[in-house]
């Protein structure tokens, strides 16, 4: 037996080869990205996918499923309302090979547009949901997925939050089940969900989960802890290692299964406790429902619906220890300069938000690196709502203002963002005759969640060749009528282009092409010179916020040449030509 | 002397510096040498050129993978404002390694201000009770050692001498971390720390 460091998202991929898992589906997403990583650069036995989107990533999973094969579909947060529609209905259906769906929430928002919590989705959905605690969970809570989803005919929620899914911790290797698949038998009254059919399943749908509910406390993964009858805590996931190390005299019940709940054990529990605490993240989820089978227990009239929890927040309210790890009080030194994420040297979209700051364009933005554009110094964003967003808020402005603000507003897509769920609104923006300008920012990557392919890139999940769409031809072919291809480093023809078409009737759209200069093909092969005789020092060049440029003591111009990408856009914004694209001597 | 038998260290830096890989190396020395270990990173819009920590606690039993404040034995800090950032989560008679490496965020640009030129010696003269400062160009000594992006690996270097960790664990854990050809490479940069 091995014993390895894992993250939670690595452990979920072993976890799926060790149940003999035959296919994994999915979209790209902090924090879940790295479990099908992991799956396609470790496990060959699986055909591991990026899907273009999570709603498809789950349809291809339901699809391996009906067919015989275990299948799992891993999203973020945000993706489970992208697969929400199939989710709910794969509920009816239920499985033959098992199907597991991993999301991964961020309290805390690390790296999302919203808090939401998916357990809701457990309740609504009517499917059991697991929540491991650390990476040996992980591993262990996805095979015991699989058997639940097998052995009771249904989908099973695996949830992850960010510090469970990005937290490394030890993990026993086992050995994994063989890929097996189960016979497929054809059967239009389980998997065809029309109104006949779907009627006789709602019942079967209610009866599974009342009976998964009723299962023993080993089989719902509950464990017991029993100090202290002053105390005790009802509690799963990350939740539960700060309320281990908080509270080290409190009676813990720790769920694995989330939803549905156990009603006796957790009355058992609670009935050996003076008082009863529920302490989860985000939403009362537990604590509503323990109230509701008439237990007395308190949760979030203490704690906060917002944000991570923290030992020390926990033991500040539950322990009259008080606070044992005093921290050093460290005076004049709290005035740390606030470090934003920004757009790196050479980042494609630089030159884009750079044209549109110059145009004082209105902008409507969606989710990608280049959401970076609404902050200063670009200040180029002026709404950013979900994957796709982008475009059907264009087309909004247009129709409420009759054009009005159409000559002065652009959406701005990256293009797997695009491919994700911005082609159905692009279409729609055409059928129904608006005028607006849609601009994608092909950098041939998806780039935020840390370089993945997509069907953009001609490269499939296991850097093999692929068919790659050619996006001119996908717009001209849904009927869009100006097309426009720019360089965003050549700034100034884009921003010619951007208000020449912003001005158009019509729907245009602009693809500005330039690799992120974070992968190899965006690199550029000359670095950015400084000729400081030439150079008055009027600092324009600084106004890309660069982060390889900076002002020297006396007011120069310093490039960093082990930073610089080669992107170009200094040279184009110089106007006395000081800065010239070239190759320095050692520099690689 | 800190003993291994408990450990906590705090990796600041601005994304792109290699500090998950510092993260790594400490959780996979941890599991050889036997311990508990929970390493905690963020990915994702932060690295980005943002501000970024990971928390390593290794023990005997370790539940919360996260590191509060007046918590962390050691703060590894690759950066000058990032160690001014962090300065707080050391405890009593901790230790902090700064790499004497000024990278300037956009918001001094942005408010036309200038980077601090005083945050080693701010840091040495604090208040803190027993803590030492320990501040290197652990950038040059990576150039020196082969590759600057080796700085993480000096990084450790320096933090392995306060520990009673066999030189021979902490080479074996970076040749479990890095392939082949990279091992030499890193491995010298380690020296370069633990030599200082």
């Amino acid at each position: 037996m091995t014993r390895k460091l894992m993250l939670g998202n690595e452990a979920v991929a072993r976890g799926a080869f060790e149940a003999g898992v035959k296919v994994v589906s999915s979209y790209p997403g902090t924090p879940s990205t790295e479990i099908t990583e992991a799956v396609a650069l470790s496990y060959p036995s699986i055909s591991a996918e990026w899907a273009v989107n999570e709603k498809v990533g789950l349809e291809v999973a339901i699809g391996a499923s009906i067919a015989g094969g275990r299948a799992m579909s891993c999203m973020k947060h945000v993706g489970m309302n992208v697969a929400a529609d199939p989710l709910f209905t794969v509920s009816y259906t239920g499985v033959n090979g098992g199907l597991v769906i991993v999301v991964a929430d961020d309290p805390g928002m690390h790296s999302s547009q919203n808090e939401q919590d998916s357990r809701n989705y457990a309740l609504a959905a009517k499917m059991p949901m697991l929540e491991p605690s650390d990476s040996q969970e992980c591993k262990d809570y996805i095979c015991k997925a699989f058997e639940i989803s097998e052995r009771f005919d249904t989908p099973v929620i695996v949830r992850l939050t960010t510090r469970i899914a990005h937290g490394r911790t030890p993990v026993n290797e086992s050995e994994p089940l063989p890929v097996r698949l189960k016979p497929y038998i054809k059967s239009i009254n389980k998997y065809v969900m029309m109104p006949g059919m779907a009627i006789k399943r709602h019942p079967v749908v209610e009866a599974r989960m009342k009976g998964i509910s009723e299962n023993s406390a080993d089989e719902l993964l509950i464990t017991e802890i029993i100090k202290s009858a002053k105390l005790g805590v009802i509690t799963s996931g990350i939740t539960y290692q700060y309320v281990m190390e908080a509270l080290p005299e409190a009676s813990v019940l720790k769920l694995g299964v989330v939803w549905p709940l156990n009603k006796d054990v957790i009355k058992g529990f609670a009935s050996k406790m003076e008082r009863v605490v529920i302490l989860e993240e985000l939403d009362p989820f537990l604590e509503t429902q323990i109230k509701a089978m008439g237990i007395h227990c308190e949760g979030k009239s203490l704690f906060s619906l917002t944000g991570e929890y923290s030992v020390p927040e926990i033991r500040s309210v539950l322990s009259n220890v008080g606070d044992p790890v005093k921290g050093i009080e460290v005076s004049g030194l709290d005035t740390a300069l606030g470090r934003p994420p920004v757009m790196c040297a050479g980042c494609s979209h630089k030159g884009i938000f750079m044209a549109l700051s110059r145009l004082k364009a209105t902008v409507t933005g969606d989710i990608g690196c280049y959401t970076l554009g609404a902050l200063s110094p670009y200040d180029s964003m002026d709404a950013c709502v979900c994957m796709g967003a982008s475009v059907g808020m264009a087309h909004g402005f247009d129709k409420a203002t009759d054009h009005a603000l159409s000559a002065n507003t652009v959406a701005v897509i990256g293009d797997s963002t695009f491919l994700h769920s911005g082609i159905t609104s692009l279409i729609n923006s055409v059928y129904n005759k608006s005028n607006s300008t849609i601009i994608i920012l092909d950098n041939s990557i998806t780039g935020m969640t840390g370089h993945q392919q997509n069907p953009g890139t001609g490269i499939d999940i296991y850097g093999s060749p692929a068919s790659s769409v050619n996006l001119p031809a996908l717009c001209e072919a849904v009927g869009v009528k100006s097309i426009r291809i720019v360089d965003p480093a050549d700034i100034d023809v884009t921003q010619a282009v951007i208000s020449d078409e912003m001005s158009r009737d019509g729907v245009s759209v602009i693809i500005a092409v330039r690799p992120c200069a974070l992968i190899p093909q965006g690199k550029g092969e000359s670095k950015a010179i400084v000729d400081h005789d030439k150079c008055i020092k009027c600092k324009v060049c600084l106004k890309s916020m660069c982060p390889a440029m900076s002002e020297g003591p006396s007011g120069e111009i310093l490039i960093d040449l082990t930073q610089c990408n080669g992107c170009s856009l200094c040279e184009k914004l110089c106007r006395f030509g000081a800065i010239k694209m070239g190759k320095p001597e050692g520099i690689r | 002397m800190i003993m291994r038998s408990s450990l906590n260290i705090v990796i600041a830096g601005v994304g792109g510096q290699g500090t998950l890989v510092a993260g790594k190396l400490f959780g996979t020395l941890a599991l050889r040498t036997g311990a508990d270990v929970k390493v905690s990173e963020v990915h994702g819009m932060s690295q980005r050129g943002g501000s970024v920590v990971t928390y390593v606690k290794m023990g005997e039993k370790i539940y919360s993978p996260v590191i509060e404040k007046g918590g962390a034995d050691f703060v590894l800090a690759f950066e000058e404002i990032e160690a001014l950032r962090y300065a707080g989560f050391l405890k009593k008679n901790g230790k902090m390694i700064v790499n004497e490496k000024r990278i300037e965020p956009v918001t001094i640009r942005i408010s036309k201000g200038k980077y601090p030129d005083d945050i080693v010696s701010r840091l040495s003269s604090s208040t803190l009770e027993g803590t030492e400062i320990i501040s290197v160009d652990a950038d040059r000594l990576a150039s020196e050692a082969g590759n600057q992006r080796s700085v993480n690996m000096v990084m450790a270097g320096i933090l392995s001498k306060f520990t009673d960790i066999e030189e021979s664990e902490w080479f074996a854990s970076i040749d479990e971390i890095f392939p082949g050809k990279l091992r030499e490479i890193n491995r010298n940069a380690f020296l370069m720390g633990r030599n200082i």
